[in-house]
């Protein structure tokens, strides 16, 4: 049958990869042409296929980025959308090289599932909106609120704690899909919705009437460090996700971006000259091309260029996301 | 839906009419026999126009149909936003497939479409259909992996949309269909170690939801696989939905067996057939005739299915509409765009449960005679 045929065509395909898993990540990916990257099935601003089914979003620049450095072509890259249960298995098992899919840094996570962080690409955390209307200041005056909330996930934990902590109480509203739980809150049946920061700026963004009618509470109840993850044991790909993310990010405080580095390259700036691999060996002591952080920066962008490409249109600002020279968090160890 | 052919056949001949005289009569004797009977009626009449009304207002008249920002549907007061649909529709019909060669998967499911159709037709059903069967999916196969007569390859994890439920639900049923005739048989089975081998494989198959199975599939299996061994996501799925599949179609199939009187058997075994002969010529024709009815039950609801993928992140019809309406300028339309995948899905299923009711006539038409149907062809 050819359904037969498919199947084990399919399988011998896979297996044909096999040999090359054996070797260190970088070997492989370099041996099969591309980095298989690990993403969410859809995630407005961070990964979400396009109208044209072209992957776009801030997580997904970190996957171009990788493959601007490996290969030097931002295109090289293959998207796997991952569910949140199946997200550490397939890096587990090696199914996907990169996983860039808004996950949480935390320690158990670090350790105990055998992973590695390769640095942070958003700081999100858990926020409060609420109707402009109810002149709420602070979370503080929310004693006695209804909130609604989605079950199931460390929001509901952090919320209950917010208010013990607080000598507060307030009226759950729990619901657990998203559409119903946004429209719960915008139809006045809770005074307070929360999750997080970047989830309320989108929801308002493209939920609300008239978005200038609801604010966002300054106080941030948790720490949400999002950032890509590779698997353990593999110090060398680990290097190179974490330093494709810095490019970015030192790129942006260099204020070199995809349309002026071709100028600048030419600068003498000594930073600048090391950075795109004109004079020292930065790329060969990762393993990489000295060109590398140039095709990063060429192709992808850096980390403002991203940042405003993906999620300043959702109405993000870049608050602790800014640069540290700024007053954000975004902040590269020195490349040299 | 090519069904239309069918439908006049040999127990249909019951006829409503397009007499207005007997529409009437119809009408008086059905709708209006009584002052409670008028009363209903007309109370069901004015809960439709109810009802009706405010949909269509909704669905034609206020509706947008352009606009590709989104904008216009936010405007207060305004209906139905299909402008979600034709922004997306080649997104929720085909997925992440590269845009520009999206005609390659259009044409796969039309080749889909068109081996249902001529499978359909009984003239068909004869030794050849396997070849046309071989050659469609070959040149599916082809033109969605491409990589030849100038195609890219396209990689089997940008498929999605319309192409991949076709291609999830006509590989399950093709391949589970024969495998739980050979369930059924071994169920029945005299010898024991070959019978508990399959009850086992039915009851486990069966006492787990369709969901556990694709986690496994999707999630346990390859932790288990040796460091570097991975199997495809969509084979994964695949795999888990045929298994599934076969065990629920076993039990169907056996129903059938146990429908075929006694005496067939010891007729076929009179006449000194060997196993297979029997099964093959006298039994099993028999008792898949009787379990037509649920056996498109079970292919229905096993078509439907394949949407559950949605929870391994396999982009399938259903996944890519909802992952439309993440858009920040298409969220919120949620109705628009479930009508949408439900008026896909409805296309498939209503055609599968209207020519399993023409076939069913006709074949049964073909036994109450004593004829051979074969012979007869098509109506």
């Amino acid at each position: 049958m050819k359904a037969f045929v498919a199947v084990t065509s399919a399988l011998a395909l896979t297996l044909a990869a096999l040999p090359a898993q054996a070797q260190s990540t970088l070997d492989a990916v370099k041996s099969k042409g591309f980095v298989q990257c690990g993403v969410n099935t859809g995630l407005a601003g961070f990964s979400q296929p396009d109208s044209k089914g072209e992957w776009q979003g801030l997580d997904v620049d970190l996957c171009r980025a990788v493959a601007a450095a490996v290969f030097g072509d931002a295109k090289k890259v293959r998207y796997t959308p991952l569910t949140a249960q199946q997200r550490f298995t397939a890096l587990q098992s090696g199914e996907i090289d990169i996983l860039a899919r808004n996950t949480t840094w935390t320690l158990s996570r670090d350790t105990s599932l055998g992973l590695n962080f390769a640095g942070v690409n958003y700081y999100d955390g858990q926020g409060f909106m609420v109707p402009k209307k109810l002149n709420v200041k602070s979370a503080k005056q929310l004693a006695g609120a209804t909130v609604c909330v989605q079950p199931g996930t460390t929001t509901e934990l952090n919320l209950a704690d917010y208010f013990r902590a607080n000598n507060m109480t307030f009226k759950p509203v729990v619901i657990e899909k998203l559409e119903e739980v946004t429209n719960a809150y915008f139809s006045g049946r809770c005074d307070v919705y929360t999750t997080d920061v970047s989830g309320l700026v989108s929801v308002r963004k493209s939920r609300a009437q008239n978005p200038a009618d609801h604010v966002i509470l300054p106080e941030v109840i948790s720490k949400e460090p999002l950032g890509p993850v590779v698997r353990h044991g593999d110090d060398k790909w680990f290097d190179i996700v974490k330093w494709s993310l810095f490019a970015m990010v030192e790129a942006e405080e260099q204020g070199l971006s995809s349309s002026n580095i071709d100028q600048m390259a030419g600068s003498n700036n000594p930073g600048v000259q090391r950075f795109v691999g004109a004079s020292g060996e930065l790329g060969k002591m990762l393993g990489l091309d000295d060109k590398w952080a140039f095709n990063v920066v060429k192709q992808v962008g850096n980390y403002g260029e991203s940042f405003d490409r993906n999620l300043k249109p959702l109405g993000f600002d870049r608050g602790i996301n800014a640069l540290w020279t700024k007053g954000g968090l975004m902040y590269a160890p020195p490349m040299r | 839906m090519g069904s239309d052919p069918f439908i006049a056949g040999p127990g249909q001949a019951r006829t409503k009419g397009s007499d207005p005289k007997v529409a009437l009569a119809w009408a008086r004797e059905h709708l209006f026999s009584s002052w409670g009977n008028t009363a209903v009626t007309l109370m069901i009449v004015y809960l439709l126009w109810k009802l009706m009304l405010p949909f269509l207002d909704w669905a034609l008249v206020k509706a947008v149909w352009w606009s590709p920002d989104g904008k216009a549907c936010r405007v207060e007061d305004s209906g139905a936003c299909w402008a979600l649909i034709a922004d997306k529709h080649r997104f929720m019909l085909f997925g992440t497939y590269p845009f520009d060669a999206q005609w390659r998967p259009a044409l796969a499911s039309l080749i889909f479409v068109a081996l249902y159709v001529v499978s359909a037709i009984r003239a068909c059903w004869r030794p050849w259909l396997a070849l046309v069967w071989l050659g469609g999916l070959a040149a599916i196969g082809v033109l969605m992996w491409g990589g030849v007569f100038g195609m890219v390859y396209v990689e089997n994890e940008r498929w999605g949309g319309l192409a991949l439920t076709l291609l999830l639900a006509t590989f399950g049923i093709a391949i589970a269909f024969p495998l739980s005739i050979l369930l059924a048989l071994a169920r029945r089975s005299t010898m024991p170690v070959i019978r508990w081998l399959a009850i086992g494989y039915i009851e486990l198959i069966r006492g787990v939801p369709l969901i556990s199975l694709l986690f496994m599939a999707s999630v346990m299996l390859p932790l288990f696989l040796p460091e570097g061994v991975t199997i495809d996501k969509l084979l994964r799925a695949q795999i888990a939905m045929i298994l599934f599949a076969a065990a629920y179609l076993a039990e169907v199939v056996r129903g059938g067996l146990q429908a075929i009187p006694r005496g067939q058997y010891e007729a076929a075994q009179a006449l000194g057939l060997s196993y297979w002969k029997m099964m093959g010529f006298i039994i099993l024709p028999q008792a898949l005739r009787i379990s037509i009815p649920p056996l498109v039950n079970t292919f229905i609801g096993f078509f439907k299915d394949t949407s559950l993928v949605l929870i391994i992140g396999l982009f399938d019809l259903l996944t890519t509409v909802k992952v439309s309406l993440t858009e920040p300028k298409w969220t919120g339309f949620g109705v628009e765009a479930y009508i949408f995948a439900s008026a896909v899905y409805f296309i498939f299923c209503f055609a599968m449960s209207r020519y399993s009711q023409a076939l069913e006539a006709s074949l049964g038409a073909a036994q109450s005679r004593g004829t051979n149907g074969a012979g007869k062809g098509v109506a």
